[in-house]
């Protein structure tokens, strides 16, 4: 017999789980359970009276030991662990068995349910019955925050921070910052300009005396854990002085070699010397070793540095290798379009006058490689065009998720088409999605602006002729259309960069199937990651508008706040600890730790946990050959005493 | 000599290899003679289960019993032989962990009845005749032993004392356990005279990176003396395996086969060798895992070679299978 005193607390979850499980069977099949005192069936356990209820038992019978049988551990375990602390028992003395998630949401069949959810139940007191107090500690919080990207959700979650008195160091990769939206022209729903909102906001980041910029610059490698990261980053040889450079464009006017612009999209050429665009953040151009005459050994040249009245640009510079101490990360690295590859179905890289989404912003933009005329490749004005939405979206040869941006960009970029020239708009669509705020009012207006709206997907592009043939199905008239027209936009997936795998290897985040960075949970901790201190900010954790992107670097931000004005930060006690005598030190334990927690001891020869790193996710103990890995909470005694419990049940 | 020690070894259900061991020990076995009266030694000598029932209890100092429990005799002498002896040494991985035989724990009586008497290539039996425990002949009753459903280890039919373990005992760890009984010097009951931590640790081979794509079998690779046998995708159990024998097997290019059972906090020898395989692979993709392992010849009786008995599960569980024996264990 046990002498725990243990309480049974079972939900009903409303009726989410009573509808199926009998909780009140349940009930009374755990009061005859080895170690159980006192055990109740209540409709909401996570409200405030179902918590009190818990609370008044552990005074009044002196509980030990805690079983809610109610809905995931994720979901509610921390609240029952807070009750129980009030309560004066130690949070891990209590035990979530999840009967919602795993009975009555898996089956209609309530007998069934009933008796799994007594099975669950019985497990969960096994494992109270050994259940251990374990002690929390806390760690100290550098109040510095390093914001990773500097876009439009980088520098948001950078001025916020700053504006809260915090040190900022904002990481670029670029030699400006801006991101993607710099390239826009509009806006949508309200075709404010994309720059007039931008702008203001980059000089802002410069001039804050909290925020430290370092631009043309990317991190290596993050050591240390929340509250005290230690951040490797390289400033890339730039070339020029930022402190020399005036930004006055002498070395980009006479530079001569010349590239495809990023930028641009391809549809100009820039200099070897250059600065991406105009309003610039530094207001100064990098030197692009990979097209310059003088690094690619074309010819000596220099004539950059000739030129330069302020002596600013120099040659053969190293990088910079610095570290840099913080508290807290943001990563806001954003996202890439998808470029449809040789030989798809659209014409994309085949027919000049079939454009993705950026290109036809940075067409449109005023200082664009057209100056904002929107002209064929032979440099006429279209008579129609087309308007291609899901690119890649919505297609499980592609992307099988919603980019969530296109169809109100496609529906700004009709309007521009038509704003700009005489031309014919043809919008093919599957669904109209417009969901955000002004968004169903900016269709409405567009619809009236002349538009023809096909719904269908633009499924081939072809050339007849001068024109472009656009075919697709016209699901309302059920006719399959070919529509000729002068120039195509295929409005693309938003999809993970392509350096998303090592961006995610270097702050240990995870992945989801897309490649989009994972938040720790969907709804209650959107911007926060599984590792404790790193947070997400923006289209890096999956497509966003602007709105969206700036709500979600502001929660980032708060986040990041949040740790750093309390000062500290309590470290969960369920980690991995070594039993040194049994590790052989075969370092499987060390490869397979995705949080880098696990070093290697030479003198010892014994693996090494550094617990605030350890997000106790048993991986080394699974893979621990002579079980030396042992996780706090995950006990191989506590876990078969669970096994052996659902068998007892 | 009235000082003189008295040992009993004995056999259960074994391959007599056990037996070689103990002469493994090549002359020093005249130091044994020297120190011990052997009283029973059913491969050299001739002693009957009457001359043990008629010593004395704990007349014998130490009883060091080797093989599996495979039926009712075996079970039977493992008792009489407790009853009679100050200590009993679990001698052998057998004995230890239902060993060799214990693998026939993935079938059941009539299946492995079923095999042998009637189902191999060699055997001719249109009769269908199986031995029976009671056979009525002219001068009397015949009795064979009950052979059981399952193969115990020792410890689940005696109280066990000390575990020596190996396939067989390595002669180091015999001479040392013979010797700590002749000093008196003796560690605390229940030990395992061989070493705690895994057979990796005293392995020499290089280990670097572990990911491997696939496994191979030893007879189908040329293997590098150096390296690690896991790292060049050959199953070794030495990571899960209890260290002290000496790494033998490795020393001759041979991955080790585990047995000497799973390590001091090592729970299943076999779930624990699955587990760190499955590590191993270098892939996430669960598909390819399954398809990967499932591609192991004989995968479970690969993992427990030697400790089915001592394992989580025990045996094979067959659903029609209502065996009181295997209920009274």
């Amino acid at each position: 017999m046990s002498e725990r005193r243990i309480g049974v607390y079972v939900c009903h979850c409303g009726t989410n789980i009573s509808k199926t499980v009998d909780v009140e069977d349940v009930a009374k099949y755990s009061q005859g359970l080895d170690g159980v005192v006192v055990s109740k069936d209540y409709k909401y356990m996570c409200s405030q009276p179902g918590q009190e209820l818990i609370q008044k038992d552990i005074k009044e019978h002196g509980l030990d030991g805690v079983v809610v049988a109610a809905c995931s551990p994720r979901m509610h375990e921390p609240t029952f662990q807070r009750a129980a602390r009030n309560a004066g028992l130690n949070p891990y003395l209590v035990e979530m068995v999840n009967i919602r998630e795993q009975c009555s949401w898996v089956t209609d069949d309530r007998a069934l349910a009933t008796a799994k959810a007594k099975r669950l139940t019985s497990s969960g007191i096994a494992k109270a019955r050994l259940n251990r107090a374990l002690e929390t500690d806390f760690t100290a919080i550098t109040p510095r925050a390093l914001v990773v990207g500097g876009g439009i959700a980088g520098i948001e979650a950078a001025l916020k921070i700053a504006a809260s008195g915090y040190e900022v160091v904002l990481v670029e990769k670029e030699g400006t910052i801006g991101g993607q939206m710099a390239k826009f022209d509009k806006t949508f729903p309200t075709l404010d300009c994309s720059a007039c909102i931008l702008t203001p906001k980059m000089v802002e980041v410069v001039q804050h005396p909290k925020i430290e910029l370092m631009t043309y610059s990317e991190v290596q490698r993050v050591d240390g854990y929340v509250g005290s990261f230690e951040v490797t980053i390289e400033k890339k040889p730039r070339d020029v002085d930022l402190n020399l450079c005036t930004g006055c464009g002498d070395c980009t006017e006479k530079c001569p070699a010349s590239v495809l612009s990023e930028f641009d999209e391809g549809l100009s050429m820039r200099k070897s010397i250059s600065t991406a665009f105009a309003q610039a953040i530094p207001n100064a151009p990098v030197l692009d070793r990979e097209s310059c005459w003088y690094y690619t050994g074309k010819a000596k040249c220099q004539v950059c540095a000739r030129v330069c009245q302020a002596n600013a640009i120099t040659f053969d510079n190293e990088p910079e290798i610095v570290k840099e101490q913080f508290g807290v990360i943001v990563v806001a690295t954003g996202f890439d379009i998808l470029r449809p590859e040789e030989g798809n179905q659209w014409g994309y890289g085949k027919y000049p006058d079939v454009f993705n989404g950026l290109q036809f912003e940075r067409m449109s933009n005023a200082s664009g490689p057209t100056d904002g005329l929107l002209v064929t490749s032979q440099g006429k004005e279209p008579e129609a065009v087309a308007v291609l939405h899901c690119i890649g979206s919505r297609d499980e040869n592609y992307r099988e998720y919603c980019s969530r941006t296109c169809c109100m960009a496609s529906l700004k970029f009709a309007h521009l088409v038509k704003e700009k020239t005489n031309a014919e708009v043809y919008e093919f669509y599957i669904d109209m999605r417009s969901f955000g705020k002004g968004y169903e009012e900016f269709y409405n207006r567009i619809q009236e602006e002349g538009i023809n709206f096909i719904r269908g997907k633009g499924a081939e592009v072809t050339k007849k002729g001068e024109k472009l043939v656009v075919r697709g199905e016209d699901q309302q008239l059920g006719v399959i259309r070919e529509v000729p027209v002068d120039m195509v936009i295929l409005n693309t997936a938003l999809q993970a960069r392509e350096d998303a795998a090592k961006i995610a290897e270097t702050f240990s985040l995870q992945q989801g199937q897309d490649g989009w960075f994972m938040e720790l949970h969907a709804k209650l901790a959107p911007g926060k990651t599984a590792v404790e201190g790193v947070f997400l900010a923006g289209t890096c954790q999956g497509p966003r508008d602007i709105p969206d992107t700036v709500a979600h670097a502001g929660g980032a931000a708060a986040d990041a706040l949040r740790l750093m004005a309390a000062g500290q930060q309590e470290m969960s006690p369920v980690s991995a600890y070594v039993v040194e005598e049994y590790c052989t030190g075969c370092k499987v334990c060390i490869s397979l730790c995705p949080y880098d927690a696990i070093s290697f001891d030479e003198d010892g020869k014994v693996a090494v946990i550094t617990t605030a790193l350890c997000k106790g996710c048993g991986a080394c103990v699974a893979s621990c050959p002579t079980n030396a890995m042992h996780l706090r909470h995950f006990e191989d005694e506590q876990i078969l005493a669970q096994i052996e419990g659902v068998f007892a049940g | 000599m009235a000082d003189k020690l008295k040992f009993a070894f004995y056999w259960n259900a074994s391959c007599g290899g056990c037996e070689v061991a103990v002469l493994d020990i090549h002359e020093k076995i005249l130091d044994v003679a020297a120190i011990a009266d052997i009283l029973m030694w059913p491969v050299a000598m001739d002693f009957k289960e009457e001359d043990v029932e008629a010593l004395p209890d704990q007349h014998i100092d130490v009883a060091f019993i080797n093989g599996g429990i495979r039926n009712s005799e075996n079970k039977k002498m493992s008792q009489l032989l407790r009853q009679k002896s100050k200590y009993v040494v679990a001698f052998g991985a057998c004995a230890n962990f239902g060993g060799i035989p214990a693998l026939a724990n993935f079938h059941h009586k009539e299946s492995i009845f079923d095999r042998v008497y009637s189902e191999t290539p060699s055997t001719v039996n249109p009769e269908g005749v199986w031995p029976q425990e009671i056979t009525e002949v002219p001068e009397g009753e015949l009795s064979l032993p009950t052979f059981f459903n399952t193969v115990y280890m020792l410890a689940e039919v005696v109280d066990v004392d000390y575990y020596l373990p190996g396939c067989p005992p390595p002669p180091d760890l015999i001479l040392a356990a013979v010797e700590a009984i002749a000093s008196g010097n003796l560690p605390p009951r229940g030990t395992v005279i061989a070493g705690e931590k895994s057979v990796c640790h005293s392995c020499d081979r290089v280990k670097e990176e572990k990911k491997v794509t696939g496994f191979r079998r030893i007879h189908e690779v040329i293997p590098d003396p150096e390296r690690c046998f896991l790292e060049q995708g050959i199953i070794c159990a030495g990571s899960v395996t209890r260290d002290g024998c000496g790494t033998r097997c490795l020393n001759v290019d041979m991955p080790c086969r585990g047995c000497f059972g799973a390590p001091e906090g090592v729970i299943d020898q076999g779930a624990q060798l699955l587990s760190t395989l499955t590590t191993l692979l270098d892939t996430d993709d669960l598909e390819e895992v399954r398809s990967i392992i499932g591609s192991i010849p004989d995968l479970s009786g690969y993992l427990y070679r030697f400790t089915l008995s001592d394992s989580l599960m025990k045996r094979r569980i067959v659903a029609e299978l209502k065996d009181k024996e295997v209920a009274s264990h």
